[in-house]
């Protein structure tokens, strides 16, 4: 029976057969073990020990280190991110580690899609339903944060300059992938 | 479209924002010590000033913080922001500033 | 020069002729026309009819403040676009245009016999005729209006076109690319800063392309002009945008601006969006919006080939187009002389000038004489004649009463008329900034800055050259440091140039006094008259705000760019009060009409709002579900096998789930996950119950109230460990349950330790409901024991079901043994599939919302926003027994003890039950005691939920009513056009009232 059970991604129809535009290309990015931590100032350094990555202390901006990412949310909301990983195992490891501290950890592995918008005009395209200035200036490679496009709320991040990843709800992953891949139309 | 800056994120559009009544309004510690009349004010009573308005705002499509913002609402011009939690800050023309 | 056209004059291509149809005639003009330049190098000058009197209209102007030459443009209906601008619209190979306004065609309309009743259409029409009788209003007013009302016609087509939204950041934002706005954009992109600069016409340089004359630094104007815009172009800084209106100014420096981009395209590239939404936040902006020609208000002057005398020259100058043969000028200013000397050198032959001035002097006028050209001091038009076209105009020179004297009449086939210019202060006053009256200049020009705005050139009232550009210049500059980006160095210019001074007039000219019955129009495009706006202030109105609404001046889709200055000006002359205390109205966005297309954008169509589907939607979807929408949500609404309606389907579904076990897709309940030491604490404050002591383990039905004490939302919370809650929500309420537990846990209790984390898209839920559930699910379940003992109502486990975690919950909604299979998200279809594989050998059926109600209502639950609407207290709707009394304080307590929520007449939830059992009784019907009371009655409740049960074979109902619980038992009715259906009232539950099934 466990063997017949596959995850299932919100983008699938859409992944199959994305349109070839290299200018803004879509991509959906691979399934992620992800843990939203939220603490205590005191539990911030222990969640960094225990996840292998220090989770930054800067507003916006995100931390790597071999596949795991820390993304700063809130001044106490982290989205901790394991690609690859089984949720359960990750959570079973980090609850153990942060026991007695004051904290929240839950498993948010099946919330979200991610999915990747990269080429020259990746900023372009998104700011047609992001109002956020993409600019290097503004919002640097490594920055990330809960933003909106059009009426969806979304996590984006910067991992390079051409690059954007976005992670939505799953019932608005499809919503925003439309919306991207239409306004990219004008680029084909 | 207001460009609000939020104490943790800076400024963002009003888009990513919700609005969340006038600031400096703390619940009551014990709610049923007050007579009908207090717990009325509190429920429902609130400033409409024309001039400078301490309101709480939520940054709901960022880092999801209520914060509070001193806004002129003859201008819509937004004075001074910052964190839920501190007094209203003493700011010039603002015989409210600092009080609470 | 053939026809209009002059052989080389303009800056069109004449070697890409164009060929374009207008009212079904095809014409030929050049690539670089717009539509009206085009028409008057044909020769055509009557364009369209007048709003109210259906009047022969022709082109007055060369740019976005045209009254009358509206044009409905698109070859089929999908792509028709009504009240398009003549002098706006670019001509290209096979456009398709048509007057508007007119039947059955421009020369002859029927229409105009509106000019009969003109005394019935005066000032005010609209208002008098809503107080004249209902039914007059109905079969004579009504027609009459709605017939001549409205400019152009709405396409019947669905819009076929794309169009595009963009936000965009920048430091400078330079708006109109005339001397000032290039001169700007220069000084502000040498800084570095990130400049755009739009204008709203197809060609950058503004009013310096119809300049023949002019140098600056030794450059023609065009050739200055060309210069400037290729050093923008060559700069990686500088954004350049040509058909690009700025029509809004929003608050916080944002500015929207419409990109046209495919209409002036023949065969457009199909990826491009036809126009372009720019939401712009600049740092810093500077106004370049120049200044539009006045018309002068005289007698008559509405008729084809009476234009502005810049417009005029513009055509002249820019488009070779000769707009006639021999033209009169009426003046109050130096520039309508240098119009008539280009306009001399275009061919046109120039009778006479007629000033208003008793004594114009200067260079211009000198220029202007040494042409030739006879000139008329202290001379007014009393009237022009002409049916489709002007053919000739009377002057009279104003005696020393200021009354004009005898008239002579002067033939022409065109008359140029020059009030001065009003500066385009439109953009400053949405944002905000206060208008100062500038008495010198006649015109209201941008005082102090509300927001971080500069105004250049001629729209704050500065307009000879060598001013403008240096003023557009140091504009540029302040903004750019401003920004924060140093200029290196100042820009000077050096200029030729010959003022055209400022004066000018406003008002309406002395044509023959107050009483007199000619018409002289202030408004076009809304056809008011000097003598609508004197009726209006003789019936007293004093401010300008109550005499444009009264008359309809300014309100027009052109906002009265033309006609606000004159009306004020009238307004003051005739109350003898100065201007400013007249007052000026508010200019609103958009500055030019605008499509609906571009505040649409990408939101058509499915693409409107977020359409959130389950995991299991799909699965639905094959399966034939109907859906319905709950918020955002799709939802499987029921299950119709073939030829079953609604009703049968619901029926089936019900007897399947309560006679054996049904299938429910419950993913869309929103979830949040309570975790930390003060968890139970926490929501202790937030519900009504009391959580300390419930185990982990176990659920409970968890009631929660606003701070006013009124039901906000309901929903079975489990507790996982003693630190951690699994909250759930209704479908609706997700989003602001979170907001308000976030809010008070931020703001009133930041010492509690527990945190919140929205679980609602983590997992997908499968309900499985039905004396049977167990036995379908036991099998699928490992180290989770199912058995009643082990497992009883109202708790939850921990495990795998098809080898994949989840969190049982033993619950129920329908009244029967029930469990909810917690799945992460993206297992839920293949879970589902696998349970109902797995049920199929027990008659498992799929069920949809409409049984889930039907369920819930035999069994008297609620759901909240269908027996609660923001009025109903936990007692009300029957959940007394869900407060924990014990607790001192909960959000909403004290509220609750307010006198009002307890009073004994209180609508309270009961049942109803139809004395004829097979009559269903509407959702919101009102309930009254006594159905044979006068109208009005008084209404002591209304029917909240209503439904046919299958279970029962009758109907049942829950409702409020005004003390319900005391009237159980007895009888009331429920007046419906068909007649009152009696009601008994019972208590609100029709089905297991022992509850006997859900602990089986
Ligand atoms: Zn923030």
């Amino acid at each position: 029976m466990p063997d017949l059970i596959q995850r299932q991604g919100a983008l699938d129809r859409f992944a199959a057969a994305p349109r070839n535009i290299p200018a803004a290309a879509l991509s959906v990015l691979p399934d992620s073990a992800r843990l939203s931590f939220r603490g205590r100032p005191s539990a911030i350094d222990a969640a960094g020990a225990a996840f292998g990555v220090a989770l930054p202390r800067d507003a916006c901006r995100f931390a790597v280190k071999r596949g795991r990412t820390a993304f700063w949310l809130g001044p106490d909301e982290w989205l901790l991110q394991s690609e690859g990983e089984d949720p359960a195992t990750l959570f079973a490891d980090m609850s153990g580690k942060l026991a007695g501290q004051s904290c929240s950890l839950v498993d948010v592995s099946h919330r979200s899609q991610a999915f990747a918008l990269s080429g020259p005009q990746a900023a372009y395209v998104l700011n047609h339903g992001c109002p956020l200035d993409l600019s290097l200036a503004t919002f640097p490679v490594g920055m990330c944060t809960r933003t909106i496009y059009a009426k969806a709320t979304i996590m984006l991040s910067r991992p390079a300059s051409d690059i954007f990843h976005i992670d939505a709800w799953r019932s608005f992953a499809p919503y925003v992938w439309q919306l991207l891949d239409e306004a990219r139309s004008e680029l084909a | 479209m207001l460009l609000i800056t939020c104490p943790h994120c800076g400024p963002r559009a009003e888009l990513e924002f919700a609005y969340a009544g006038e600031a400096h309004i703390a619940r009551p510690t014990d709610p049923m010590a007050l007579d009908d009349e207090s717990w009325a004010r509190f429920l429902y009573h609130r400033a409409n000033p024309k001039g400078l308005h301490a309101e709480r705002w939520r940054h709901l499509h960022g880092c999801a913080q209520f914060f509070n913002v001193v806004r002129d609402t003859v201008s819509d011009s937004i004075v001074t922001t910052y964190p839920a939690g501190q007094p209203r800050p003493a700011l010039p023309g603002d015989d409210k500033g600092a009080t609470r | 020069m053939s026809g209009f056209r002059h052989s080389t004059a303009g800056r069109v291509d004449r070697n890409k002729p164009v060929r374009f149809s207008f009212d079904g005639k095809t014409y030929q003009g050049f690539a670089g026309d717009t539509l009206a330049s085009a028409l008057l190098a044909n020769g055509v000058h009557l364009v369209g009819r007048s709003f109210k009197y259906h009047r022969p209209r022709g082109i007055v102007t060369a740019g976005s403040d045209e009254p009358n030459a509206l044009v409905g443009i698109g070859a089929d209906e999908a792509h028709y676009a009504p009240n398009m601008r003549a002098t706006q619209v670019e001509i290209y190979d096979g456009l398709v245009a048509e007057s508007q306004n007119r039947w059955p065609s421009l020369g002859f309309d029927v229409g105009a016999v509106n000019e009969t009743f003109a005394p019935f259409l005066s000032a005010g029409f609209y208002y008098k005729t809503f107080m004249w009788p209902p039914k007059a209003w109905a079969k004579l007013y009504e027609p009459l209006i709605r017939r001549a009302a409205g400019l152009g016609r709405a396409p019947t087509q669905a819009d076929a076109d794309r169009y595009t939204q963009v936000y965009a950041h920048c430091d400078v934002l330079v708006v109109g690319s005339g001397p000032a706005g290039l001169a700007a954009a220069l000084a502000a992109a040498t800084t570095g800063g990130k400049v755009f600069v739009c204008d709203e016409q197809s060609e950058m340089g503004g009013s310096l392309l119809a300049e023949t004359t002019a140098t600056i630094d030794g450059l023609s104007a065009r050739d200055w002009v060309a210069r400037a815009l290729a050093d923008l172009a060559a700069r990686p800084n500088v954004t350049l945008m040509p058909r690009t209106t700025a029509f809004g100014w929003y608050p916080h420096n944002f500015l929207g601006l419409c990109e046209r981009i495919t209409d002036h395209m023949a065969k457009a590239d199909p990826k491009l969006p036809r126009e372009r939404l720019w939401q712009i936040r600049a740092k810093e902006v500077v106004l370049a919006t120049g200044a539009l020609e006045r018309p002068l208000v005289f007698p008559d002057n509405d008729r084809p080939g009476v234009m502005m005398a810049e417009a005029a020259r513009i055509y002249a100058n820019r488009f070779g187009v000769k707009p006639g043969d021999k033209a009169v000028i009426f003046t109050a200013c130096d520039s309508a002389y240098r119009a008539a000397l280009d306009l001399m050198a275009a061919g046109v032959a120039i009778a006479t000038i007629a000033d208003l001035r008793a004594a114009p002097c200067g260079p211009w006028i000198d220029r202007v004489r040494s042409a030739g050209i006879a000139i008329r001091a202290g001379t007014v038009v009393t009237g022009t004649t002409g049916r489709l076209r002007i053919d000739s105009v009377s002057l009279a020179t104003v005696g020393i009463d200021g009354n004009p004297g005898s008239s002579e009449n002067i033939a022409c086939d065109l008359l140029l008329m020059s009030g001065g210019f009003t500066p385009s202060v439109h953009l400053f006053s949405q944002s905000r900034g206060k208008l100062v009256y500038d008495e010198a200049l006649q015109a209201y020009l941008p005082g102090i800055s509300v927001e971080r705005e500069r105004s250049a050139g001629a729209c704050r009232g500065i307009y000879d050259l060598d001013k403008v550009l240096s003023n557009g210049a140091a504009s540029g500059t302040g903004a750019a440091k401003a920004a924060g980006f140093a200029a290196a160095d100042t820009i000077t210019f050096s200029t030729t140039a010959d003022s055209v001074g400022t004066d000018g007039f406003i008002g309406v000219t002395p044509f023959g006094g107050p009483s007199s019955k000619a018409r002289a129009w202030i408004d076009f495009q809304n056809d008011v008259t000097a003598k609508d706006v004197r009726l209006a202030i003789r019936e007293g109105f004093r401010s300008i705000e109550h005499v444009k609404r009264y008359t309809t001046t300014g309100m027009a889709t052109d906002q009265g760019k033309t006609s606000n200055m004159n009306a004020l000006g009238l307004v003051s002359e005739t109350l003898k009060v100065p201007v400013p205390q007249v007052g000026l109205t508010t200019f609103r966005p958009p500055y030019t009409p605008t499509t609906f297309g571009i505040f649409a954008g990408q939101s058509r169509g499915d693409m409107f709002d977020p359409l959130r589907k389950t995991p299991i939607h799909d699965w639905a979807a094959e399966q034939g579900a109907a859906f319905e929408d709950i918020s955002l949500w799709k939802r499987a609404h029921y299950f119709p096998k073939r030829g079953e309606d609604i009703h049968a389907a619901v029926a089936r579904e019900c007897k399947a789930t309560r006679g054996a076990v049904g299938i429910f897709d419950a993913s869309t309940l929103g979830k949040i996950e309570v975790v930390g030491k003060d968890a139970a604490e926490f929501m202790n404050r937030m519900y009504t119950n009391a959580w300390t002591k419930l185990e982990p383990g176990r659920l409970r039905y968890g009631v929660m109230l606003r701070e006013d004490g009124f039901v906000m939302d309901d929903g079975v919370v489990g507790r996982m460990a003693t630190d951690r809650f699994h909250i759930t929500t209704t479908t609706g309420g997700a989003p602001r349950v979170l907001s308000m537990m976030e809010d008070y846990l931020q703001t009133e209790w930041p010492g509690l330790d527990v945190w919140l984390t929205s679980t609602t898209e983590e997992w997908a839920v499968i309900a499985v409901q039905g004396p049977l559930a167990r036995k379908v699910l036991e099998p699928l379940v490992e180290g989770i024991d199912l058995s009643r003992e082990a497992m009883p109502h109202m708790s939850v486990r921990e495990g795998r079901i098809c080898g994949v975690p989840t969190r049982l919950f033993r619950v129920s909604f329908t009244g029967e043994l029930g469990f909810e299979v917690n799945v992460p998200a993206g297992y839920g279809r293949a879970v589902w599939e696998a349970i109902f594989a797995a049920g199929q050998p027990h008659g498992m059926t799929p069920y949809g919302t409409e049984t889930m109600h039907v369920l819930r209502a035999e069994k008297g639950f609620i759901i909240v926003g269908q027996e609660t609407d923001g009025t109903v207290t936990p007692d009300d709707a029957g959940l007394g027994w869900a407060i924990g009394k014990a607790k001192k304080d909960f959000v909403g307590k004290r509220s609750l003890a307010r006198p009002a929520m307890t009073a004994s007449d209180r609508k309270q939830l009961v049942g109803l039950l139809t004395v004829d059992s097979k009559t269903v009784l509407e959702e919101g019907a009102q309930i009254v005691a006594d159905p044979a009371q006068p109208i009005p009655m008084t209404m002591i409740g209304h029917v909240t939920s209503s439904y046919w049960s299958a279970t029962l074979d009758r109907s049942i109902a829950l409702a409020l009513v005004r003390g319900g619980r005391a009237r159980v038992g007895t009888r009331l009715s429920v007046p419906m056009p068909s007649g009152p259906i009696t009601v008994e009232v019972v208590e609100p539950i029709f089905y297991d009232a022992k509850g006997a099934r859900l602990d089986a």
